[in-house]
Formats: C-alpha cells, structure tokens, sequence
C-alpha cells in the first residue's frame, strides 16, 4: 500500500490518465482509504480547470499595429 | 508559393494577420513583457519557412510550433545559470495542504474554490512570469493550451520523460507561487473582506 508521499506526486498524472495500470490501481487504493488525498484529487481537479479557463492574454491595439506593420515590411521588403 | 517558386507574400500576410492574436496570447504566456519581440522572430522565420508551409488549414499549428521555438530559443539566450536546486520538489507539501492547515478564509464553506477565485487572469499571469521558463513553457502549453505531453516533448526537442519532469516541478512551483504571490497582494484579506 503507497503512503500519502508516495500517492501527491502521482496525483496530477491520476487525473491527467498519464499512469500506468499498476500505478494507477496503487493510486485507487490509497484513496479508497484516505479521505485526505481525496480532497487533493479534487483540488488538482479544481486547478486544472481553473488553469484551462485562464482568459487568453488579449492582443493591444498598438501591439497589433506594430505587428502589422511589421507584416507588411516583411511583405515590401523581405526579412 | 506562385507558380515562380517565390513566396506569395499577399498570402503571407494575410495567414499572419489571421494567427497574430493567438500568436500574441500565447507569447504573453510564454514570455510574458517580451511577448511581441518572441512574435516578431515568429514572423520572420515564418516568412521564411512559408514556402513550406503546403496546407494553409494547418497554418494554426504550424506557426504555433515556430512561436514555441522562437520563446524556447528567446530563453535560452537569456538563461542566468541561477540554482535550480534551491527549492524541494520532493516535499509532499501540496498547495491544497497548506490551504487547509493555515485556514486562510475561515468563513468559507469552499475554501480551496475560493483561494482559486481570489485570483483574476491578469494574477494568474503574473504568477505564471514568477516561474523558470524551463518549467513555465511546458505548464502553458499542456495545462492551457492543451497540446499533448508527447507533442510538447517534441515541439521542444525534449525527452518525454524529461518534459514530464519539469511538468511536476511546474506545477509544484505555480503552486507554491500562487500561495506567495496571494500573501504579497493581500488577495486573500480581500476575499475575506469580499465575503464579509
């Protein structure tokens, strides 16, 4: 039976679907019995969303003229 | 390409002009200030690659993948040697832990939800700028731009084993700065206050 040290280092990759059989069933047995490393399964959960739903820097309007402009330099006179 | 062999340069702009926000976007995670010179460098090697470039519908990851390396390459020459070793990415700490035991909203009935709330996207940015961009490039690209482990290996011509690696030290450090950076900006007495 994996300790708690053992099962927080392979928590992401249990979630990500990244283990392979062995460790993912050691991973399931452990939480079958620790309530702890339960919440940190959701909270891994909890961050990947939250990192996944991050808004996308947006793209200023005087960087987009710069690369515009740029574009077309590229365009009129090559690199 | 026209039928001389030479670029077709109205085509080039115009692929480019499409792709420039999400170039732009995924720069700003990549290399957060330096963002428009990393794109800049795209441009150019994609200009010059263009000819290649036979299936304009793959032009998304196509100049995705020059951004990466242009980002990867842009820190590479700016790399300051610093001691990678001085933080322990072995502990068992977890952000989650930490949460739990220093309480840091005791009237929330959702405490982890609400620390994660406490942080606006322009946080999440800053927090992301906080981290080695050996372990910052590799978190963007599979937690936020979705690629693969396997194709992010091979966008930066890394061995899957050794991408998953600054994966792991990546998230321990983004976790470990977003406790930092929340205690720095008083976020969490402001979400306290929020509630109140």
């Amino acid at each position: 039976m994996i300790d708690c040290t053992t099962a927080v280092t392979q928590l992401w990759d249990f979630v990500e679907r990244e283990l392979d059989a062995g460790d993912k069933a050691n991973i399931e047995e452990h939480l079958a019995f620790c309530r702890r490393c339960c919440g940190e399964v959701e909270f891994v959960e909890e961050l990947r969303s939250f990192l996944k739903d991050a808004a996308r820097p947006g793209l200023p309007l005087d960087a987009e003229q710069r690369l515009g402009q740029f574009i077309t330099d590229l365009e009129e006179s090559g690199p | 390409m026209d039928t001389t062999g030479t670029v077709d340069s109205a085509t080039f702009g115009q692929v480019a002009r499409e792709q420039l926000p999400w170039l732009y976007s995924l720069a700003r995670r990549l290399a957060s200030d330096h963002a428009e010179d990393v794109v800049q460098d795209c441009l150019m090697r994609a200009y010059k690659a263009f000819p290649t470039l036979r299936d304009h519908q793959a032009a998304p990851a196509w100049f995705r993948r020059i951004l990466v390396n242009c980002a990867n390459d842009y820190h590479r020459s700016r790399m300051s040697g610093a001691d990678e070793t001085s933080l322990d990415d072995t502990s068992e700490s977890t952000l989650f832990r930490r949460i739990l035991d220093e309480d840091p909203l005791p009237y929330s009935d959702s405490l982890h939800l609400d620390f994660l709330h406490s942080f606006d996207d322009e946080d999440v940015w800053k927090v992301l700028d906080r981290l080695d961009p050996k372990f910052r490039i590799p978190l963007v690209l599979v937690h936020m731009e979705g690629f693969t482990t396997a194709t992010v290996a091979r966008m930066l011509g890394a061995p899957l084993n050794t991408v998953l690696s600054w994966l792991h030290r990546g998230r321990k450090r983004f976790e470990t700065e977003m406790w930092n950076y929340a205690e720095e900006h008083d976020l969490l007495r402001q979400a306290q206050e929020v509630r109140s």
